[in-house]
């Protein structure tokens, strides 16, 4: 639906300060970047991690009194999709070298570098190969690859400040020394990524970086990696078997308590399969569909946090879980769009910020928390959002400024997807600014790991979202399509490694899961909560009163 | 929540798979769905457009025409009788793209079908994303890579065009077959990056990155706070004025 009468007089006062606004950018003049001091202040007083209520102890598990969110508390605090006892540990359905839990970036970068290692692989995937949070990210890929002005030195001092310096240092020196030889890779396995004539790099800021170091193919860049990958998977299919639409429920151990495989549920047929593995790589992704404190997010489908929920009941710890990024810009019109991520590479493109007076309120390219704490406390205290008019309230991203600073046609030729989606709702980004506001976008923490992608359980490997440490408590943009494609390369070599050196074969079991189950109930936690969700739970109330006979299970009929 | 809130709204019929329901004017066909009482397992996967998971095909009472769209972006129309094509069998060629060439040998050996394409635009009038999909295999069948490629890039292969080929084409799969010798082969290299590879093998970075990791936090903050940041209006060759890092 195209802008209503009110919005359109609104965008007026966007219009009316465009031409000076345009001048001073020209200049270079900039509105002033927060300090260090007055982002943690703005991030205190606004930012939904730090809420009243965003935080719950967990009460069971390794990290017993740890708080995150309580939606993920919930999870943790749930009973096994099954029951241990029903379960036949003889009857194997599928073995492999390497299962891989998860279709994303970084499962099936890992399936590429695990193959090449010789080894064969299971790839198990909930919806379909590629159906990921990697096909969804927009923006870009971060890398120090332009000697003259940037280097992994500088890469590394704007990944910890972003991280609040919180990051784990070893996790972060891999990233940006690995980052220039994964763009390289990308660049051998055909991506299309955005260059100049002669073959250079077109690079560009994003929020918190002190280089243009985001490198992109066009807007659609993740889905340009995801799609390559996908199709590079698939062109190794003799070695590389993958099972859509079966998620892992568990983690199997073996009797050495090294991991063993996995028990998958075949979404369709509702049967529960047995995989026995060498080693397992947990690549599962994010939880952005749990809709912490009811927030929309840009997640897909899938992503329900199951990996975080099945590796912390074999023992996994959880780190920097405590924090959740919310991106600053997810579409808040029209209704349609809701939610929907527009990226960052608008704001790294030059397009201002603006309040309802089209005013300029913050620099557009901090960090992305201190970005979103901004938009919150304008909309909030302040009082100065745009309202919708269909009960939300957001703030203007003035995409055509950069028609004027870019050229005309630059939104079509920069932007074509989102420069299309719009158009279908009456919208033209090229002449008319987007109202946004903060929506849920990453989850920052995940499960602890080093820089070999191994975890605490010998035979389980992670990468990707689902970890933790690598961006501390704050990512900055472009360094998640970055960190699939590393961690996923390495964890591939690592575990193939493991199943040539270390595997050792034992007796598979699922008594992690009944430790699990006793100990909340010690904890005196009573519940028919189930966990991991797998699907989010989106029917209609009202026809689930009509279903007189159907059983959920959780989220799932 | 993307659940559906109480609200009072005009609601209109449509036709999830010829069987009616009365669904909010403003829901995409996905919310409609889900509105109407599915739980969707196939047929939705990112929900923000680009996954190509929810191809949807639909048509208006009396007419001859068949529409197409993305389920999640794509608004209920008022007695739209639709079905979604969440999967459709393809051919997948399986090439080794270090050994194959930039070339119209490379597409007929992989792809021969694409030879019998009948010209009839049924493809493009199937794309979701307004894409000139007949004009992209007619690139394929001159052997012209990259126009091939730079037709094809919005391309979310959901598989409505390989659905109704008379020719039984795949054309998303020859599309991204295209992309990849096209980013390859045909568009330049870019020297700086395996400049930059070269040098990280060198070790060349790894003394400063080593002794930053040792900086305490304070340091640390000191450093951020004082870096150089590249002017946002920069040119391309803007070079900073502290090159002991680089």
């Amino acid at each position: 639906m195209p802008y209503t009468a009110e919005l359109k007089q609104l965008i007026r006062k966007v219009e009316a300060t465009r031409p000076a606004r345009i001048e001073r950018k020209r200049r270079g003049e900039e509105f002033p970047l927060l300090s260090l001091k007055e982002r943690e202040e703005r991030l205190r007083k606004y930012h939904p991690d730090y809420m009243e209520g965003a935080r719950k102890e967990i009460r069971v598990g390794v990290n017993k009194g740890y708080a995150v969110y309580p939606e993920i508390v919930n999870l943790l605090e749930a009973r096994s999709r099954v029951n241990p006892d029903r379960v036949n540990l003889n009857k194997i359905d599928y073995v492999t070298d390497i299962l891989i839990l998860g279709g994303g970036g970084a499962g099936t970068a890992a399936a590429i570098t695990a193959q090449e290692k010789g080894v064969k692989v299971l790839l198990a995937t909930k919806l379909r190969h590629g159906d990921a949070n990697t096909m969804m990210a927009e923006g870009g890929i971060q890398a120090a690859t332009k000697g003259t002005k940037d280097s992994p030195y500088y890469h590394y001092l704007d990944v910890m400040g972003g991280g609040h310096f919180k990051n784990d240092p070893e996790l972060v020196y891999t990233l940006v020394t690995e980052a220039p030889k994964v763009l390289a890779w990308l660049e051998s396995l055909g991506c299309m990524f955005t260059k100049f004539p002669d073959g250079r790099l077109k690079s560009l800021h994003g929020g918190g970086t002190c280089r243009k170091r985001m490198h992109y193919a066009a807007d659609i860049t993740g889905a340009e990696i995801m799609r390559t990958l996908r199709d590079e998977a698939k062109n190794r299919a003799e070695d590389i078997k993958v099972l859509e639409f079966c998620p892992a429920v568990e983690l199997l151990l073996n009797e050495y308590g090294h991991c063993a495989g996995a028990l998958l549920y075949n979404l369709e047929t509702e049967e529960y399969l047995l995989v026995k593995a060498k080693a397992v790589i947990m690549a599962t992704g994010g939880s952005g569909r749990l809709h912490y404190q009811g927030y929309l997010t840009t997640n897909h489908y899938g992503a329900t946090g199951d990996g975080l929920v099945i590796a912390y009941r074999a023992g996994v710890r959880l780190c920097f879980l405590h924090t959740y990024q919310f991106h600053p810009t997810g579409a808040v019109f029209p209704e349609q769009a809701e939610g929907l991520l527009i990226t960052e590479k608008f704001r790294g493109a030059g397009a201002h910020v603006l309040n309802i007076d089209g005013e300029q309120f913050v620099n557009e390219r901090e960090p992305r928390d201190v970005e979103s704490a901004c938009f919150i406390r304008e909309c909030t205290e302040l009082g100065k959002g745009v309202p919708t008019g269909t009960g939300k309230v957001g703030v203007w991203l003035d995409s055509p400024m950069i028609e004027i600073l870019m050229g005309e046609g630059a939104i079509k030729r920069e932007f074509p997807g989102k420069y299309i989606l719009f158009k279908r709702y009456g919208i033209d980004i090229s002449k008319e600014p987007m109202l946004v506001y903060p929506t849920l976008h990453y989850q920052n923490g995940g499960l602890e790991f080093n820089s070999r992608c191994e975890t605490s359980i010998p035979g389980l490997f992670a990468a990707g979202e689902v970890t933790g440490g690598v961006h501390g408590e704050n990512r900055l943009m472009g360094n998640s399509l970055l960190d699939v494609c590393v961690f996923g390369r390495i964890a591939g070599e690592s575990a193939a490694l493991y199943t040539k050196e270390k595997f050792t074969d034992g007796k598979l079991t699922l008594d992690h899961v009944r430790k699990y189950h006793k100990e909340l109930e010690e904890a005196g936690i009573v519940t028919d909560r189930v966990a991991p969700m797998l699907l989010p739970d989106y029917t209609n109330p009202k026809v689930r009163e009509r279903q007189l006979t159907t059983h959920y299970l959780g989220t799932i009929r | 929540m993307e659940s559906q809130e109480g609200k009072k709204e005009e609601l209109v019929p449509i036709f999830i798979m010829g069987k009616r329901y009365e669904v909010p004017a403003s829901l995409t066909i996905q919310k409609a769905m889900e509105y109407a009482g599915y739980q969707l397992i196939r047929g939705c996967g990112c929900r923000g457009g680009i996954c190509g998971a929810c191809g949807t095909v639909y048509r208006f009472p009396g007419s001859y025409k068949i529409e197409v769209g993305l389920a999640c972006q794509t608004v209920v129309q008022p007695n739209m009788y639709l079905a979604q094509i969440p999967f459709f069998p393809a051919t997948k060629s399986v090439y080794d793209i270090e050994k194959v060439k930039p070339s119209i040998e490379t597409i007929v050996k992989y792809y021969p079908e694409v030879l019998r394409c009948l010209q009839c635009n049924t493809c493009t009038k199937s794309c979701p994303m307004d894409i000139e999909v007949m004009d992209y295999i007619a690139a394929a069948m001159r052997g012209d890579i990259a126009r091939l490629a730079e037709l094809s890039f919005d391309c979310v292969m959901c598989g409505l065009c390989t659905a109704r080929c008379p020719a039984e084409i795949c054309q998303y799969n020859v599309a991204i077959l295209g992309r990849r010798l096209y980013g390859k082969y045909i568009l330049p290299k870019a020297e700086h990056l395996a400049e930059m590879v070269e040098q990280v093998q060198k070790g060349k970075y790894e003394q400063m990155l080593r002794e930053l990791m040792d900086t305490d936090e304070e340091t640390l903050r000191k450093l951020y706070n004082e870096r150089e940041i590249e002017p946002d209006q920069a040119d391309e060759f803007w070079e900073p004025q502290d090159k002991t890092y680089l």
